[in-house]
């Protein structure tokens, strides 16, 4: 959970503060950047609604924004265990790419042969191929890193060149289109490329439930051991916030209706009748990519906190000679985060091809980066040791947040370079003074 | 404390070579059950060297070890952490950023039956073993790097007892650590003598070595200068010893760098 990886101290012993903001935030356990990087949110939002003349916090908008944000939050998953276990991966964007040639050539030459076109297991092998790939080509840049002991910034390095010249070597600088269509619906396109308003309030409210059921066992937990207890109505406004939020985004993603065309086939295909006059609101619901950055934020989390293999990679980022005289086996962990990050790499790309609906060999490019500074926003520390997986999610928002209001307000793209690098700086910059002030 | 016949630690005719330097030059050490054996020398003498190599942290490049007289070889820490054999660094190989029960079982978590972390039943492990140590302790949840170095002490004392060592090796214990809490890993190291636990105490200072040890070993250059009985000897003459390798007039020395030079050649004669 978010609020157990901090290093603030949460005693009894601490002296209840007069202020009522410091007391709210003693008592529900929040961790400060977190609420810092909400807060940080929550001005980009209003302030490009502001400056967009009313358009950036819109259901439209924001349903965009979720798809936009999906790659890169993918791909900050992994980077949050590469950076926590003190290494660095520069080649994620081109792996991308790399990987989205191999399933665009597997859709549109190597596949049709043997299978005809828009055959239904024609997906299921391309993900699988690509799935493959990720493991393979991130294991073997795990091994040169871990057992032949090349450092990462290296060697990931030479993987964002060489990677990114067997893109383009794959088609010849072709771009290959047109994908499977099963395939696409991981683009979040067309009509089944999201969930619809039904099974969007389903997810809401597991989501929901999910957060009830934790503060509950949370709780249920410290009785046991006799710590100190949250106070019930730190817990409960706890709940309250979750699931207002949950169930605000929900409504606004479900505000958002297929446009006309689309909503007129999609009445027809499914035998709904059209009105004689004005038009029918169908709700997309949330994108197919939303919920697979979603789902893999719940496997990594659950990765990194509940498993043995999770905790070495703390253990390795905290300390390494610890982690080796305790007679773990550091080299197979760091290989195996490589090759947990090649995987969320070829996830991506069936993302972002599929988004695109080709495959071109410039797929990813500066994705590295992105991933990187969405990560390093997101809480986790470059010195190792420190990160979670919310944290790298809410920093992808953030930064998408603000390329997309800044394309909004139609600022050209070598501006908006600008303002992300120096929004990055910043924000490591404000997160240093503030781990600096509180040790 | 009675000596038993068979010791429970015996490094036999042990060297360690890094490149052309001599780490440890045929060194032989034994401890018994329930003695604690105090390690001394200046700096570079292969005392942290020779225990490395018990720990299963270094190899050694020739010589044998034996526990309760058997012969074993001790690969890596995992080994020698099965043969009973726990170590407290001197940097206390904590990870930082987890929190004390991560630490305990760092390496042997345990583990529900759905092969995910049993967090409980280590949490449950690690105030048990903690409340033997230090009873006022409550910051479980912290990180270790919030502790004290008497607390952070504590959590590398605790791994090393929760697993039943028998055979504990203590690098510089007390170095960072004020006067009380100096005092409670004295009356620490007396209570784990009585359980019949042996202890190789590593130390500068010989203050400490004379309080706590029933036997002293001196190295000096990677050679064993020999283990003399506490109350054989003086302090000055074991700096003596340190310092100049000579060897205390009215103490009888074992194991000296030339008594196993010696064995070693009877040994190869005899062949």
């Amino acid at each position: 959970m978010v609020v157990e990886v901090t290093g603030a101290p949460t005693q009894r012993a601490e002296p209840p503060s007069a202020n009522i903001i410091s007391r709210f935030m003693q008592a529900t356990e929040i961790d400060p950047r977190l609420l810092g990087m909400i807060i940080a949110l929550v001005i980009i939002g209003l302030g490009f609604q502001f400056a967009s003349g009313g358009v950036f916090l819109t259901p439209r908008n924001l349903w965009n924004l979720s798809v936009q944000t999906a790659t890169i939050a993918v791909l900050a998953n992994g980077m949050v265990l590469i950076i926590v276990s003190r290494n660095i991966d520069l080649s994620v964007g081109s792996l991308m790419g790399f990987i989205g040639m191999i399933m665009g050539v597997m859709q549109t030459s190597l596949l049709p042969p043997l299978l005809g076109y828009d055959h239904p297991a024609t997906w299921i092998i391309t993900v699988l191929a690509g799935v493959v790939a990720g493991v393979v080509l991130g294991g073997f840049q795990g091994y040169i890193i871990a057992y032949l002991q090349v450092p990462a910034f290296i060697v990931t390095l030479g993987g964002l060149l060489v990677w990114r010249g067997a893109a383009w070597w794959v088609a010849s600088g072709k771009t290959l289109a047109p994908l499977d269509t099963t395939f696409q619906i991981f683009g979040g396109g067309g009509s089944n490329g999201s969930i619809g308003a039904t099974a969007s309030w389903v997810v809401g409210a597991l989501v929901c439930l999910a957060i009830v059921a934790a503060i509950i066992t949370t709780r249920r937990q410290r009785q046991r051991f006799n710590f100190p207890l949250r106070p019930v109505w730190a817990e409960v406004t706890l709940v309250v916030i979750g699931c207002a939020a949950t169930i605000g985004a929900i409504w606004v993603i479900n505000a958002y209706p297929m446009p006309v065309g689309l909503a007129q086939r999609y009445a027809a295909a499914h035998n709904i009748p059209w009105p004689a006059d004005g038009d029918l609101f169908i709700s997309l619901g949330i994108a197919i990519p939303v919920l697979i950055a979603i789902g893999c934020a719940i496997v990594v989390s659950f990765i990194a906190s509940r498993t043995r293999f999770g905790r070495y990679v703390f253990a390795i980022g905290g300390n390494p000679e610890a982690a080796e005289l305790g007679g773990i086996n550091t080299r197979w962990v760091i290989l195996k985060t490589f090759v947990l990050m090649g995987v969320l790499c070829a996830i991506a790309a069936v993302i972002a091809t599929a988004r695109l609906n080709a495959a071109t060999n410039s797929l990813g490019t500066n994705n590295e980066l992105y991933t990187i500074a969405a990560t390093i926003i997101g809480g986790t520390s470059f010195a190792g040791g420190i990160g979670t997986i919310p944290g790298a999610m809410l920093g992808a928002l953030l930064m998408q947040s603000l390329q997309s209001g800044m394309q909004l307000m139609g600022i050209d793209s070598p501006l908006q370079n600008i303002v992300v690098g120096a929004v990055l700086v910043m924000a490591v910059g404000i997160d240093t003074w503030y781990r600096r002030r509180a040790a | 404390m009675a000596t038993d016949s068979v010791p429970l630690v015996e490094m036999r005719n042990v060297s360690v070579a890094f490149g052309g330097i001599h780490a440890v030059d045929h060194a032989t050490l034994t401890l018994f059950a329930g003695e604690v054996v105090g390690l001394v020398g200046g700096n570079g003498a292969g005392k942290s060297t020779l225990m490395k190599v018990l720990s299963g942290a270094y190899h050694a490049d020739s010589g044998q070890i034996l526990i309760e007289g058997k012969p074993v070889t001790i690969n890596n820490p995992r080994d020698a952490k099965a043969l009973g054999i726990e170590t407290i660094y001197q940097q206390l190989a904590l990870a930082d950023n987890v929190d004390a029960s991560a630490n305990v079982f760092l390496g042997r978590e345990l583990m529900t039956t759905w092969k995910t972390l049993d967090d409980v039943a280590m949490e449950a492990a690690t105030r048990k073993v903690m409340g033997r140590l230090n009873p006022a302790f409550r910051r479980f949840k912290n990180p270790v790097k919030d502790l004290s170095g008497g607390q952070r002490q504590s959590v590398a004392i605790a791994r090393a007892i929760h697993f039943n060592a028998r055979i504990l090796i203590m690098d510089e214990p007390t170095a960072a650590l004020g006067p009380a809490e100096t005092a409670q890993v004295r009356d620490l190291i007396r209570q784990l003598q009585k359980e019949g636990i042996g202890i190789f105490l590593i130390s500068h200072d010989i203050h400490d070595v004379f309080d706590l040890s029933n036997r002293i070993a001196v190295m000096k250059n990677g050679r064993m200068v020999g283990t003399v009985n506490k109350n054989e000897v003086t302090s000055d003459e074991v700096l003596g010893m340190i310092i100049g390798g000579t060897r205390p007039a009215n103490a009888h020395v074992m194991n000296s760098y030339e008594e196993t030079r010696a064995a070693e050649k009877t040994t190869a004669a005899a062949v």
